[in-house]
């Protein structure tokens, strides 16, 4: 605060050196040799200024001193003057997010109670993993009785990560897809969970190796995921660093600092862990309430604050803005969750995947948080807690939130780094003149509707279009939903055209599907743009 | 649910008449949202669509046809010298401001769309909603006697050439409004002239033709519907069309401010015209173009509700002004007549021709202007300054947004490749 006071007063006698000089020069009638004279000391004075301003920054760079985000310069940048202040729990640079758009849903869980779940069965889908082998290779056989952390498949392409069983239990069914390819492998879970003991490594002086293999033999490697294209990072990386969002800013999305609540000394050895690979970088909320101290008192690690709309808590866009993805680097990423399993190995030695679920969704009777574990089935997450069924109307299950999650039913299970459920009424219905003079209210971000002037509605949104997909016609509409230095909509036409050279030139590696997701939303001609995304991904990362 | 039943039962066989389901398909839609569901990607879509945006610009034009309708009239009263306050006779003026408007209006619209529906049923895909706009924008960008015939042609060539050539809607280079506007201009040059008395047609004034100007006697043939509204009015006792105004005004030139700038500067115009006259729109011209706080307020309900960049319009006036200015300075003092539309002041251009309109409606077309942000700018900057330069120094063109902006139409890719370069190789250099 003093540096921004002392930099106006800088500004200020700099100013009025100049002034007093020209005004003292006015003394012969020449008005053009006075202005002229005026002109040029200000010139020299700007000149100096400027150098001096130069100087500084180089210093600055040169030394490390700027890493921290400070501001070394003599003018103050014009969010410091204009920009919304930081609130006062924030200890260091906050990077403020002014594009995206918080979709405000009916249906947001209580952060009272958390009621444990009646689930019943639970299920790990090979299919969560990009990039694995369509079959992989099953261990376990319909029958066979399993531990909490014994594996039940790995990919045979890379045979040494193993995939485990989330809880203890019979497996019950080995589900197939299409072309044969394993869908779920599904586990009817004990009443009172059998743990596998693990005797994890001693921190302090074990090495990357014994590390690398007690995570993979744990089946806690899975949950470190690779940027770009979101694959189970390969062990033999080195990146150039792990990225954690310690908040969710999606619709309806569960507050994690509410989850990790009791959780702090697990997380903080997860970081530990994870900080053995590369320096950790964690992402915090300046928005809203006080991060939990498991977030803000977290050590070993960086932390960088982030104040905007939904996705600021996109791990994808966080990156960006700390040190963004090129095409020869790679980072990790994982969850919050995701990270409590892994210290929980070290704390207690054992493969402990319990989670915190929200169930969300106007069609909730009473949306709350939910304990369980990874991948459980939807039905009993939702069973007895659904709105009462009417006439004509549909509902729609979602692991994860609106935007980036998949659909699923009640036979199905959460995806592997879900955390969330969300039931919306499918929107199968005709609506006449919906287009001109819609008489539901819908989330939108354009101008013509009124909900401009009602920003505190939450909304019954349904999973109808709203209109027919159309060509690209609106321009500016998806740059103003994504806080990155990207053009979405000619990244888009890039992949469309398959010209790889500006895919990589436009940032296609910074970028997943989540991250876009609401440019999705936004678009007025309906384009499917995760799914285009997720095409160039593909293409880009066979080449 | 009585009306989507009953437009279910009749929806035509998609394979025996692609045609007629086509057809069935675009006003289906316009009257039921359809019942799509999302699918694979996000699950809750934004309310917004394609036919809500381009309806809204629409509407954004509806003053436009109000004071165009009325404006119609009174050019054609004023210059047969009767009712030369802007509301008197309003019904009269208003009556054959529509007469005139109407059949315009209606053959945009039938040939556009029919155009349209008809590369849609060949195509196979759904009608989409470009020409809403477009046949909305072509009427108002017209002189108000232009005849059918000429616009029918006009239209023809721009959405067949300028936009189903290309792809269809999204997919043009060049606005097809101001296309179908330059291929009037540029295949009857002497009529849209505004300012040939000795060719007989009169374009900018509706109802009436020069022939007979030596006598002064010529008054304008009005047809069956004048007729039709005669009776009506002459049944309310108010006055009717057919009762006076036998002699053109005396002084009456007909000519546009431009025109008279290009002959004499800002001291010729103002002979005929005020300032607040031109501001006002009270003065022959395009239909729509005339009335700029009609365009203004339309320009701020776009802007207001980010349909139309205000990126674009702020690059256009910044652009003409500085262009305006630069051609003051550097003529400032002298007393050379041929420099007199130079010195016109700079912030009067904003009063002449049609700046404001193709600002707030041609340049923003956002398929054919600059699709990044900084790109936009650069965009509208150049047309205000090429505008103004096509507008004042060329003595072939009496106005110069039309042929600016179809200029930078073409240069939108340009622009637009500059600006992801630099995101490009800023990307790879932090690589």
């Amino acid at each position: 605060m003093s540096n921004k006071i002392n930099r106006f007063i800088l500004l200020f006698l700099f100013l009025n050196l100049a002034f007093s000089a020209s005004a003292q020069s006015s003394g012969g009638s020449n008005y053009l040799f006075t202005a002229l004279a005026a002109i040029v000391v200000l010139i020299i004075l700007g000149a100096v200024i400027m150098v001096a301003d130069n100087l500084l920054k180089i210093e600055a760079r040169e030394s490390g001193a700027d890493k921290s985000g400070e501001n070394y310069s003599l003018f103050p940048k014009w969010n410091e003057i204009f920009g919304s202040s930081a609130p006062n729990f924030v200890d260091g640079k906050v990077h403020f997010l002014k594009k995206g758009h918080d979709i405000l849903l009916e249906g947001e869980a209580a952060k009272t109670k958390v009621t444990s779940s009646n689930v019943t069965t639970y299920a790990v889908q090979p299919q969560n993993f990009n990039g694995i082998s369509p079959i992989p290779k099953v261990v376990v056989a319909v029958g066979d009785e399993v531990k909490a952390g014994d594996i039940l498949f790995f990919d045979k392409k890379r045979d040494t990560i193993q995939y485990v069983a989330p809880v203890s239990g019979e497996v019950i069914a080995v589900n197939r897809g299409a072309k044969r390819s394993i869908s779920e492998v599904v586990i009817l879970a004990d009443k009172e969970m059998k743990y596998k003991s693990f005797d994890a490594p001693n921190l302090a002086d074990c090495s990357r190796e014994d590390l690398v293999n007690f995570l993979q033999s744990s089946g806690a490697w899975p949950f470190i995921i690779q940027r770009p294209y979101s694959l189970v990072a390969d062990p033999a990386d080195t990146p150039k660093g792990i990225f954690i969002s310690t908040f969710d800013s999606a619709p309806l999305a569960p507050d994690l600092s509410f989850v990790v609540d009791g959780n702090q000394a697990a997380f903080q050895k997860g970081l530990d862990v994870l900080g053995k690979f590369a320096p950790v970088h964690l992402g915090l909320n300046a928005k809203g309430d006080k991060p939990h101290a498991a977030f803000t008192a977290a050590e070993g690690v960086s932390k960088h604050w982030f104040h905007g709309k939904h996705p600021a808590g996109n791990v994808g866009v966080q990156i960006h803005h700390i040190d963004p993805i090129g095409p020869n680097s790679i980072v990790w990423t994982t969850g919050v969750q995701d990270v409590i399993t892994i210290g929980k190995l070290f704390t207690e030695g054992k493969y402990d995947a319990s989670r915190m679920v929200v169930v969300t969704g106007a069609e909730v009777a009473e949306p709350q948080y939910v304990s369980t574990y990874l991948g459980a089935n939807i039905e009993g997450l939702v069973k007895g807690n659904l709105k009462p069924a009417e006439e004509g109307k549909t509902l729609r299950f979602v692991s994860g939130d609106v935007l980036s999650g998949k659909q699923t039913s009640t036979e199905g299970y959460l995806n592997y780094t879900d955390d969330q459920v969300t039931v919306l009424e499918e929107g199968d219905k005709y609506e006449l003149f919906g287009w001109l003079l819609p008489l539901t209210p819908r989330p939108t971000i354009s101008g013509t509707f009124p909900n401009g002037f009602f920003p505190d509605l939450k909304f019954q949104a349904n999973t109808n279009t709203h209109g027919e997909k159309r060509a690209f016609v609106v321009t500016g509409q998806y740059e103003s939903m994504l806080p990155m230095d990207i053009y979405p909509q000619h990244l888009m036409k890039a992949i469309i055209t398959n010209d790889f050279e500006r895919m990589e030139g436009l940032g296609i590696h910074e970028l997943a599907a989540e991250d876009i997701a609401l440019c999705e939303f936004a678009c007025t001609s309906k384009q499917p743009l995760q799914s285009i995304l997720n095409e160039g991904l593909e293409s880009m990362r066979e080449q | 649910m009585g009306l989507l039943n009953f437009l279910k039962k009749i929806e035509p066989d998609k394979k025996e008449s692609p045609f007629l389901h086509t057809l069935y398909d675009g006003f289906f839609t316009f009257a039921y949202a359809p019942n799509t569901v999302t699918k694979g990607g996000v699950h809750v879509r934004d309310g917004m669509d394609l036919k809500r945006l381009m309806v809204h610009v629409v509407l954004a034009l509806q003053l436009c046809y109000v004071f165009g309708s009325l404006n119609i009239g009174h050019q054609h009263f004023n210059a047969m010298g009767m009712y030369p306050d802007f509301f008197d006779a309003f019904h009269l003026k208003i009556a054959f401001g529509l007469i005139q408007l109407i059949p315009i209006f209606i053959v945009a619209h039938i040939v556009g769309l029919g155009i349209e529906f008809w590369y849609a049923a060949k195509k196979g895909h759904a009608i989409e909603e470009g020409y809403l706009v477009t046949g909305a924008l072509i009427p108002l960008i017209m002189p108000p006697d232009v005849p059918l015939l000429w616009l029918a042609f006009a239209i023809i060539f721009a959405v067949i050439l300028g936009k189903e050539a290309f792809g269809g809607t999204g997919m043009n280079i060049l606005n097809v409004a101001l296309l179908a506007r330059a291929f009037i201009f540029f295949a009857y040059p002497t009529e849209m002239a505004g300012d040939t008395m000795a060719n007989g047609k009169e374009v900018w004034v509706a109802g009436f033709e020069y022939a007979s100007m030596a006598d002064k006697t010529q008054l304008s043939q009005y047809g069956w519907s004048h007729g039709f509204f005669d009776w009506i009015f002459n049944g309310l006792g108010w006055r009717t069309f057919g009762e006076g105004g036998t002699a053109i005004a005396d002084g009456w030139t007909g000519a546009t401010p431009l025109g008279l700038a290009k002959a004499g500067g800002w001291a010729a115009v103002t002979e005929v015209y005020t300032p607040s006259q031109m501001w006002w729109g009270n003065l022959p011209g395009s239909i729509g173009e005339t009335c700029k706080p009609a365009i203004l307020l339309g320009a701020a309900a776009l802007v207001a509700m980010r349909i139309a960049s205000w990126r674009v319009m702020l690059g256009m006036i910044i652009g003409c002004a500085v262009a305006g200015m630069m051609m003051n300075g550097f003529t400032s003092g002298s007393e050379n007549p041929a420099l007199a539309y130079l010195q016109i002041p700079w912030y009067y251009h904003f009063y002449m021709g049609s700046f404001f309109f193709a600002m707030a409606f041609m340049a923003t077309d956002p398929v054919t202007a600059a699709s990044t942000n900084t790109g936009k700018w650069i965009y509208g900057i150049f047309i205000g300054i090429v505008g103004l330069v096509v507008r004042v120094m060329n003595p072939a063109y009496p106005e110069g947004w039309m042929l600016a902006i179809l200029f930078m139409n073409v240069f939108v890719p340009l622009i637009d490749h500059y600006v992801l370069e630099s995101n490009m190789s800023k990307r790879l250099k932090r690589a």
